[in-house]
């Protein structure tokens, strides 16, 4: 009895994906309603909530420090897009190219950042980016005479040292997404290509990124995801989640500070679903656009 | 891939994002257990603080309890975590209703947040009564709602001067003729143009010196009803105050935007600022972080707008509470009590942390505070209890509603920063902040 059950060809397959099924209903469905729930909801200390209809709705539609947060998260991922697709993937063809040599050093040159704690690796970009004389950017600065900037205090400047650490941290991680696509390019087509006279740049534009485009997709949509979800490079930046004039304000960090940091569990349970909407929004929109959806169809 | 499974990915990719809130820079906490002279029955109750000293100050006081209460013996474990974590932890733990400590330090800025709605924490009215008469009742109503006391304070925070006399010295000034904001403002420009060093900072991260001026015109940041009000005529007054000390080259900004960061210490220390108004608890800060000025450091009044006003208020705080989960809700309560009410305790405080007690009788006592063995006394040149004595009745206090976390939120990463940053018009910056405030408070 019990071995026909296990054998079964209709029984096993749902075996198989069980695990999955029951951490996802868990660890992500069961979250997911419940802060649905909790958004229509004032949650206080240990009480026991009450229904507040769309009240936090209607609070966040008005409240302009949450459109702060989601213009600067908007800004930093579609900066670290404009930085963190081209050049990784002008870098992977560099290192992927013939005449490169120390070809593995540089893979693990610019792969190294990646291992490092963004905790680690957040406290040292706040000390380089310090105001102070002698903090390692401005006297850098220093030496072709220009005076101290105050970077963690300024709009532009502030988002220049966030930007440097993001492209420090995930260059590396790009151009292995990169490399790996390259090695799937059959040698064939640059020989064809070179046959017909076509030249380098020709070359780099009519095959290589035709052909890596199911990897730049990839590593569009998991940067838009990423750049949407920072908060840990932000809060480790200015040393706490509160920075002057909340030039570093994420949607993740506007949701911590009303749910964790003022205990108000209901309010940041809306942002957060009107987070996971706006995110859903706009990766959907792009794999649309980049047709995958039509191949999976066909 | 089918469309729709390709959606449930999508859904489960993106619903990570709500939960990264969670996983901060949790950098742990260290846990110890003191059991100084308790024996085997000894219960065991939990401490939670965000300040390693106050710790120690618990396991003096440990010690004297265990000796005078054989049949109530008390281990105490203490878990020491940063701030933000401790406060987060904390708030979780009642939320879900597991998991919190017996006792535990909530710093009074937070402490509003921890009022909302029935607070899960318990009446300490008890053990309160018998020690009424002798401590600062302002101090107690920092941590009340409607009547109940519900966390027990640690010090009374008066703001005073504190003035580095070598640079002052240098510049041919005399830190005790400053008695009004002309005096100061006459005696920065003069060290400014002999040293090149500034006479104070311009605060842009915190909210001392808004409190400061406030006090000294009886004001405060909500009116008597609770409601904010940052851009009253005394506000704006205050800051431009300030804001004309800036332009004079008598104060400015200070790397980390206020004098009690690691930054600004370091300023301080190299002497670039001469003088910081401050709460009292910062002597702790010259004590332990700036060793280079031991000796050069002279405390005084705060300077004043106009001759005659209230030099002081009581600045900054935590409020130590028993919560709602505790095991022996009397034994912590009692314990409480015992650790920082009672006339030992208080002695204890100034012995250990330095701070100024809330049992003001020990102001009063000549061989506690002017203990020539005590590091604090050592390391200034006055003693620091001669000016709390003299500015004992002008002490304002600054209230704590529950509208001032999201008040001190925006003044202190907005307002203060477009003022004394990017030089924004006063009136403008704090009409503003209030617009703010209460569009986030609806």
């Amino acid at each position: 009895m019990l071995k026909n059950f296990l054998y079964s060809q209709k029984v096993a397959p749902y075996v198989f994906v069980l695990p999955f099924v029951l951490i996802f209903l868990v660890f992500w469905l069961y979250p997911l309603a419940s802060s649905a729930e909790m958004s229509f909801q004032k949650v206080m200390l240990g009480q026991s909530a009450q229904w507040v209809g769309f009240d936090n709705y209607a609070k966040l539609i008005d409240d302009s420090m949450f459109l702060k947060a989601v213009m600067n998260s908007v800004t930093y991922t579609v900066m670290t897009l404009v930085i963190l697709i081209p050049f990784p993937m002008l870098f992977a063809v560099l290192i992927n190219a013939k005449f490169m040599w120390g070809r593995e050093l540089f893979k693990s040159v610019f792969f190294f950042p990646a291992l490092t704690s963004v905790v680690v690796a957040g406290t040292i970009f706040r000390l380089m980016f310090g105001e102070m004389e002698g903090s390692l950017i401005n006297s850098l600065l220093g030496i072709f005479g220009i005076e101290p900037v105050k970077f963690l205090k300024g709009h532009t400047t502030g988002f220049v040292a966030l930007l440097s650490l993001a492209a420090w941290r995930w260059m590396g991680v790009n151009i292995l997404y990169f490399l790996a696509g390259l090695k799937n390019i059959p040698d064939d087509y640059y020989e064809a290509a070179s046959i017909d006279g076509a030249s380098t740049f020709q070359k780099f534009r009519f095959i290589t990124i035709p052909l890596l485009k199911p990897t730049t997709i990839y590593v569009l949509t998991i940067s838009i995801y990423a750049g949407m979800a920072m908060f840990v490079e932000s809060l480790m930046m200015w040393n706490g989640n509160n920075s002057p004039q909340n030039i570093g304000l994420t949607i993740i960090g506007y949701l911590y500070r009303q749910g964790i940091e003022k205990n108000n569990l209901g309010f940041a349970a809306t942002v957060g679903l009107v987070l996971l909407l706006v995110t859903m929004i706009i990766n959907l929109t792009q794999l649309a656009l980049s047709g995958l959806f039509k191949k999976e169809d066909a | 891939m089918k469309k729709w499974l390709m959606g449930l990915t999508m859904m489960s990719l993106a619903a990570g994002l709500i939960g990264c809130g969670d996983n901060s820079s949790s950098t742990g906490a260290t846990t110890s257990v003191m059991d100084d002279g308790a024996g085997e029955t000894a219960t065991t109750l939990k401490y939670w603080t965000f300040v390693e000293l106050h710790g120690q100050h618990f396991q003096s006081m440990l010690k004297k309890w265990n000796e005078a209460n054989a049949d109530r013996q008390i281990k105490l474990e203490v878990s020491v975590m940063p701030y933000d974590d401790m406060h987060n932890k904390l708030s979780i733990a009642l939320q879900t209703g597991q998991g919190a400590p017996d006792i535990s330090d909530i710093e009074v800025g937070k402490f509003p947040d921890f009022l909302n709605g029935t607070p899960q924490l318990e009446s300490l009215n008890d053990v309160v009564e018998p020690h009424k008469a002798s401590i600062v009742q302002s101090r107690l109503d920092l941590y009340t709602k409607d009547g109940t006391v519900y966390g027990l304070p640690t010090h009374v925070g008066a703001a005073v001067a504190f003035y580095n006399t070598e640079i002052l010295e240098s510049a041919g000034v005399d830190y005790k003729s400053i008695v009004t904001w002309d005096d100061y403002k006459k005696a920065g420009i003069q060290v400014y143009e002999k040293t090149g060093n500034y006479m104070g900072t311009a605060d842009t991260s915190a909210g001392w010196q808004a409190s400061m001026m406030l006090a000294q015109q009886g004001k405060d940041f909500t009116d008597d009803a609770g409601t904010p009000i940052v851009n009253s005529p005394e506000m704006i007054k205050g800051l431009s105050i300030l804001k004309d000390l800036q332009k004079s080259n008598v104060i400015a900004t200070v790397a980390g935007g206020q004098p009690d960061t690691e930054e600004a210490y370091g300023e301080f220390n190299t002497g670039k600022y001469a003088s910081a108004m401050m709460p009292f608890w910062f002597m702790s800060r010259y004590v332990n972080y700036m060793p280079d000025l031991s000796g050069k450091i002279a405390i005084a009044p705060i300077p004043v707008i106009e001759k005659g006003m209230p030099t002081s208020y009581g600045g900054g705080g935590t409020g130590t509470v028993v919560t709602k989960q505790a095991k022996d809700v009397q034994l912590a309560k009692d314990f409480l009590a015992f650790a920082k009410l009672t006339l030992d305790a208080n002695i204890n405080i100034w012995n250990t942390l330095g701070f100024d007690p809330v049992n003001t009788e020990v102001w009063a006592m000549e061989d506690v505070t002017h203990n020539k063995d005590n590091k604090f006394v050592q390391y200034f040149q006055n003693n620091p209890f001669e000016v709390l004595n003299e500015i004992k009745d002008g002490i304002n206090l600054i209230k704590s509603t529950p509208s001032s976390p999201t008040i001190n939120n925006v003044i202190n990463t907005t307002t203060f920063n477009e003022i004394f940053e990017n030089d924004k018009d006063v009136t403008e910056a704090l009409n503003e902040a209030q617009s703010e405030i209460e569009q986030q408070l609806k």
